[in-house]
């Protein structure tokens, strides 16, 4: 499977320098070895999730008590987190550090990942949530520390768009 | 069973512990019986008071959080039902106020009223320990025993579909969070020392 492991290890590194201790997730192929990466690890909470939207609630609850979260999902997982997102974490100031798998933008071949791919970004936009880019193995852990420093100042969530330039490897 | 006399009944066995509530008339006759700093009401995003609670209970296993939802809400996030009991947390206390409606909103019917049993579902996803208690008395003690115990625990509670005069809470939501998380904060200072 052409995931790249070097990227998915250093996210996973830079998760753990942001002293990320709960991760919830949903499979989704670029996010495979992230997951096995939190799975494998002692010291990380991972909660497999029937669906995106109840990663909102695990993850407010998490910040609530004190401890640091990520949500891993896919584009559509983001769109079908939506509710949460408005009505817990934008109503209550819970700041959230979603890692988004951006599938239907450019390079995509699978045509039903396409229409969210197109409406991933407009629809950030519209909740005014923060979006940093993941393209280059170089940003990645000052991006996600940056991205997590702005969610826990500003009580809001931010989102990193994982490209595929990053995590698919051709 | 009233909700509210329900609630009255398990009153001191909230007290001192992390609540989560959903929206509506829970929130606001658990408000009314007294308010506390370590109870969070959860004013919208239905079905996700569980997962909050999920949230709270993983990362504070020292600490007891009981999570007060309804048929609406919990009919709303299903999948909540398996994912609490993939991770069995033992210090999760999982009540269903079932009303059989959309109480909040004017009434409407839910699907438990045409036969949907929320127990049985909490069974079949995995959920270790599954009570029915329609007394007051019989919720308490089924509260009692899940918490003297270490073991995930549904408990479905049949109610009538009556709620309180108004939803007013002289709370406002942010007031509340950071309430909340000062309290949850001084609970992990507490049991440190």
């Amino acid at each position: 499977m052409p995931v790249s492991v070097t990227n998915s290890k250093l996210i996973y590194d830079a998760l753990k320098a942001c002293d990320v201790k709960i991760m919830s997730a949903l499979p989704e192929t670029w996010l495979v070895h992230l997951i096995r990466m939190a799975d494998e690890d002692p010291d990380m909470t991972l909660v497999r999730l029937a669906k995106e939207e109840e990663g909102i609630g695990i993850s407010a609850g998490a910040h609530l008590a004190g401890v640091n979260s990520a949500l891993l999902m896919q584009n559509h997982g983001f769109l079908a987190a939506i509710n949460g997102i408005v009505s817990l974490a934008l109503l209550y100031k819970i700041p959230l550090l979603m890692l988004i798998s951006y599938r239907g933008h450019m390079g995509e071949k699978d045509p039903w990942q396409t229409q969210g791919g197109m409406t991933t970004e407009p629809i950030l936009r519209a909740l005014n949530i923060p979006i940093w880019h993941l393209t280059d193995h170089r940003d990645i852990y000052r991006r996600l520390k940056d991205a997590q420093t702005l969610a826990h100042a500003s009580l809001h969530p931010v989102a990193v768009l994982l490209s595929r330039e990053l995590m698919w490897e051709e | 069973m009233l909700r509210e006399d329900a609630l009255k009944t398990i009153y001191p066995e909230l007290e001192e512990r992390i609540v989560v509530t959903i929206m509506g008339a829970v929130a606001a006759e658990l408000y009314m019986l007294g308010h506390r700093h370590n109870f969070f009401y959860l004013e919208h995003a239905m079905g996700l008071a569980s997962s909050m609670g999920l949230g709270i209970a993983l990362v504070m296993p020292e600490h007891k959080v009981i999570v007060l939802d309804g048929d609406g809400s919990l009919l709303m996030n299903l999948g909540t039902l398996s994912t609490m009991a993939r991770y069995k947390p033992g210090n999760l206390v999982h009540i269903v106020f079932d009303n059989e409606s959309l109480l909040s909103v004017g009434g409407f019917p839910t699907a438990t009223s045409t036969g949907t049993d929320l127990a049985g579902i909490a069974r079949a996803s995995g959920v270790p320990s599954v009570m029915e208690a329609n007394t007051p008395e019989s919720l308490k003690a089924a509260l009692t025993e899940a918490l003297s115990g270490n073991t995930l625990t549904t408990i479905v509670s049949k109610v009538e579909a009556i709620g309180p005069k108004t939803f007013h809470m002289d709370l406002p939501l942010l007031e509340n969070r950071f309430q909340f998380k000062r309290s949850l904060e001084a609970m992990q200072r507490q049991s440190k020392v």
